[in-house]
């Protein structure tokens, strides 16, 4: 009988698995937004990648609408993104960026590499920000407003069409 | 008017194969419970029926791709006039209605190859397979015709001209690597629906894993191959050289494959031995489960990843529906039938046996760690823990001891024996092996890089370790032969499969470390006439230019390479491509190829004065990587060509349903 039990345990476990992956149906991992939609920018205190001895805050994306992209090194996504931000920086939208879990060493080689769109990097290579952020991997992109509200939020890589259909759209929203 | 038809004939005949699919996975099943030889009959023309229904309306949509017919939404999506015919062919599986489409394609030809070559099975155990095939048939037919029709039309406004083909798949890896890793995934079914069938008919022994054997080895194969061309594809197409970036789609191809490796090996101790066979029921089970999962992982939109298709809660809902149905049903009958007592004929703790079990043991450590990575960001996030991502750190840090743990094993393996054997007898077999491995690997790094690095000491160690004693067992098994050579031509072809299967796997692990640790790679400005060294290598840029291409534009830039003062100089062509229909930049990359050095170049970002940045790279054996992956599957294929599973299908002829002895010569 133990052993009829034990032989029950695979079932046992998948069914813990799948439903696990039910609520995950329901967590749209590109709409998991909502938790921290219209709410500040979590506080921050970090050195930038560019100059390790330059500290920024919160204040930074204050008085400017804003967009922050979480980004590293070892991430493909994040490179196949950045033509679209570079055009997004060229068409004048400020960009911030979280260079996330990352050495500085393949951060500042990445932006030499692939361009650099960013007025400046928060460098967060504990994740600490990034947590905060509740950030899932990267790339993910945060559209914050004049008062350093969070107003949009977009999960992964951002296409063309992405550009053109909705960041265009909610940075003008909130300009 | 027959052509403006061809979408609603692949419509119907889809329908139909739908029809079909019921009928095979109710009535031969239906007969094996009852009894009835005329119902279990059913499976085999209707496996076949099913067969000829999918391809027509594969042929359908393929038809549709070719002749343009933009009136077909998945067409206007995944095409454009412009698109070379090849890739218009290969468009098809692009997307998510297309791969679904071929998925069952393949399916209903792995049922209908099943149906064709058990000639020699039981009558009732045919029925079963087939059965449980046609069920799973049925699921993704239905998932098609529900969920995700690629005939669905877009009248009458049909537009002028498609959307065009994501560039990155406008590629010949993208016409070879979707078919092989489907091939993989869904040759698992075969296994599974064996497993599935001994299960319902009561009967556990060993005669289904002889059956289910050639099957599996073919999917592995196919799998292997198909990770292989993936790894091979990211690598010059992404354009910066990474050939494995432990995304949550790579993860799901190689959970099955980890899975599906400790199965061929379970498999082996099964028939052989006798023993662990609720094991390999159960991995069985497993292994195309996985499959599932993956399937669900990259369709479902539950994980973000570069190569999700399209997301669509309705579809992650309706697979998780079929996988949950499959893999319950599945691990509930199994809790209720798989063999009550163990039956486990006794071992020593050094013997074929356990030394397998050991294997077993680590190759679903690595699965489950994979899967723990994968989905935990998952878990944590439905358990309101907050979200977190796992990188290639966590990846790397367990996966890599976890694989010399299992070398340690795979160099025992080949020269144990079944049942049991001394240490010393062991010991005198591979003591020598064992010096020369770490010799060899604990000097390689001072010889090939000029200092000492500990991961590739380990790395070598543990390839020699697998070659070096296989070397010594074939020398052993041939000592009586009246020549080497003529030695080597007795081995059994299973024995050279395994021999070809553990090369491939050193193989791969002398290329993994070697172009991990040595690798070069210098990102600099270029501007014509300017050179750079990388690894002994001038690379002189010589001209800027651009082009047209069918369907994009170009920025080219020329380099000359030369290597030393004195070497055979050559030319290389990296691009920087802007496809027209998407708007979307591509970067083409040079390769110079060989196979102890590859030599990389890719376009950056123009820097406006005339100048580029380029990502020069020097990547010593990365050949290797695949050329090992190509040696397992050759082994996977080779061990199915040996002449025993032949012989022995005449005489179950005889003796319908009969245990076979197990054979003398020793595979694993």
């Amino acid at each position: 009988m133990k052993r009829r039990l034990l032989l029950l345990l695979p079932l046992v476990g998948f069914l813990l698995l799948a439903l696990f992956f039910y609520r995950g149906l329901a967590l749209d991992p590109s709409h998991r937004d909502s938790a921290l939609m219209a709410r500040d920018f979590p506080a921050f205190d970090l050195a930038t990648l560019e100059e390790p001895e330059r500290r920024v805050d919160t204040s930074l994306l204050e008085g400017e609408v804003t967009l922050v992209n979480v980004w590293g090194e070892w991430c493909p996504a994040c490179k196949q993104e950045m033509p679209q931000l570079l055009s997004l920086a060229e068409q004048g939208i400020r960009m911030v960026g979280i260079n996330y879990r990352d050495t500085r060493e393949k951060g500042l080689q990445f932006l030499d590499e692939f361009g650099n769109p960013f007025e400046v990097n928060i460098f967060d290579p504990e994740g600490d920000l990034g947590f905060e952020l509740g950030v899932y991997g990267a790339p993910e992109t945060f559209l914050v407003d004049r008062d350093g509200v969070i107003r949009y939020h977009h999960t992964g890589y951002i296409s063309p069409a992405d550009v053109r259909d909705t960041i265009l759209p909610e940075v003008e929203k909130w300009q | 008017m027959l052509i403006k038809m061809i979408p609603e004939v692949g419509h119907f005949a889809l329908i139909i194969a739908l029809l079909l699919a019921v009928v095979q996975a109710i009535v031969p099943l239906a007969g094996a419970a009852t009894r009835r030889p005329l119902w279990m009959a059913y499976g085999r023309p209707m496996a076949m029926g099913q067969f000829l229904f999918v391809s027509i309306a594969y042929a359908c949509l393929t038809a549709s791709y070719m002749l343009d017919d933009f009136s077909v939404a998945n067409v206007a999506n995944n095409s454009n006039s412009l698109l070379p015919w090849y890739y218009k062919f290969s468009a098809v599986w692009g997307n998510h209605e297309g791969s679904v489409l071929l998925w069952s394609l393949m399916l209903a030809g792995w049922a209908c190859a099943v149906a064709v070559f058990s000639r020699d099975l039981p009558r009732d155990m045919v029925a079963r397979v087939l059965g449980i095939l046609g069920m799973v048939c049925m699921g993704f037919l239905l998932f098609i015709l529900v969920t995700s029709n690629p005939f669905e039309r877009l009248l009458p406004n049909m537009p002028q001209d498609g959307a065009d083909l994501n560039p990155l798949l406008q590629d010949f890896g993208l016409v070879v690597h979707p078919p092989m890793l489907y091939m993989g995934y869904v040759g698992f079914s075969v296994v599974f629906a064996f497993a599935i069938a001994a299960l319902l008919g009561g009967r556990l022994d060993a005669a289904w894993t002889r059956w289910a054997r050639p099957w599996t080895n073919l999917a592995w194969a196919f799998l292997t191959v198909g990770i292989a061309l993936g790894s091979w594809w990211a690598y010059y197409e992404l354009g910066w050289g990474g050939w494995w970036f432990w995304d949550p789609v790579e993860n799901a191809s190689l959970l099955p494959w980890l899975s599906g490796t400790a199965l061929i090996h379970s498999l082996a101790v099964t028939e052989k031995r006798g023993s662990f066979k609720s094991w390999t029921v159960l991995l069985a089970i497993t292994t195309f489960s996985l499959s599932l999962m993956g399937t669900f992982l990259v369709r479902s939109g539950v994980l973000t990843s570069v190569h999700a298709f399209a997301n669509d809660p309705a579809r992650g809902f309706f697979i998780l529906v079929l996988l949950a149905i499959t893999v319950a049903l599945s691990l509930l009958l199994f809790a209720l039938r798989a063999p009550r007592v163990s039956q486990n004929v006794g071992f020593s703790w050094l013997s074929r046996d356990a030394l397998l079990l050991i294997n077993n043991i680590l190759l679903v450590i690595m699965t489950v760690t994979v899967l723990l990575g994968t989905i935990y960001p998952l878990i944590l996030d439905s358990l309101g823990l907050g979200k977190i991502s796992v990188g290639p750190p966590y990846f790397n840090s367990l996966f890599v001891p976890l694989t010399v743990l299992l070398c340690v094993f795979m160099g025992l393996g080949p020269s144990s024996r079944w049942k049991r054997m001394s240490v010393s007898a062991l010991a005198r077999k591979l003591w020598m092996s064992g010096v020369a491995a770490l010799a060899i690997g604990i000097l390689a790094p001072l010889v090939y890089g000029g200092s000492w690095n500990l991961w590739v000491s380990l790395g070598i160690v543990s390839a020699l370790w697998i070659v070096l004693p296989m070397l010594r067992d074939m020398f052993d098994k041939t000592r009586n032969a009246s020549s080497f050579l003529s030695g080597l031509r007795k081995l059994s072809l299973a024995y050279w499969g395994m021999v070809l299967g553990h090369l491939g796997v050193a193989v791969t692990i002398i290329g993994v470390t070697v172009v991990s640790n040595y690798n070069i790679e210098r990102n600099v400005r270029m501007t014509p006439g300017e050179t750079v060294e990388v690894a002994g290598y001038q690379f002189t840029m010589t001209e800027l230019g651009s082009r047209r291409g069918p369907n994009f534009l170009a920025d080219t830039s020329t380099l000359q390479v030369q290597r030393g003062e004195d070497g055979r100089s050559f030319t290389m062509r990296p691009e920087k491509r802007l496809y027209i229909a998407t708007g979307m930049p591509m970067t083409q990359v040079a390769l110079r190829p060989g196979l102890f050095r590859d030599l990389y170049v890719a376009m950056g970002e123009d820097l406006g004065d005339g100048s580029w940045a380029m990502r020069v790279q020097y990547k010593p054996f990365v050949r290797w990587l695949w050329l090992g992956a190509l040696l397992m599957a050759a082994g996977g294929i080779m061990a199915i060509a040996d002449k025993r599973y032949r012989r022995l299908a005449g005489r179950r002829e005889t003796q319908p349903g009969q245990t076979q002895t197990p054979s003398r010569e020793a595979t694993a």
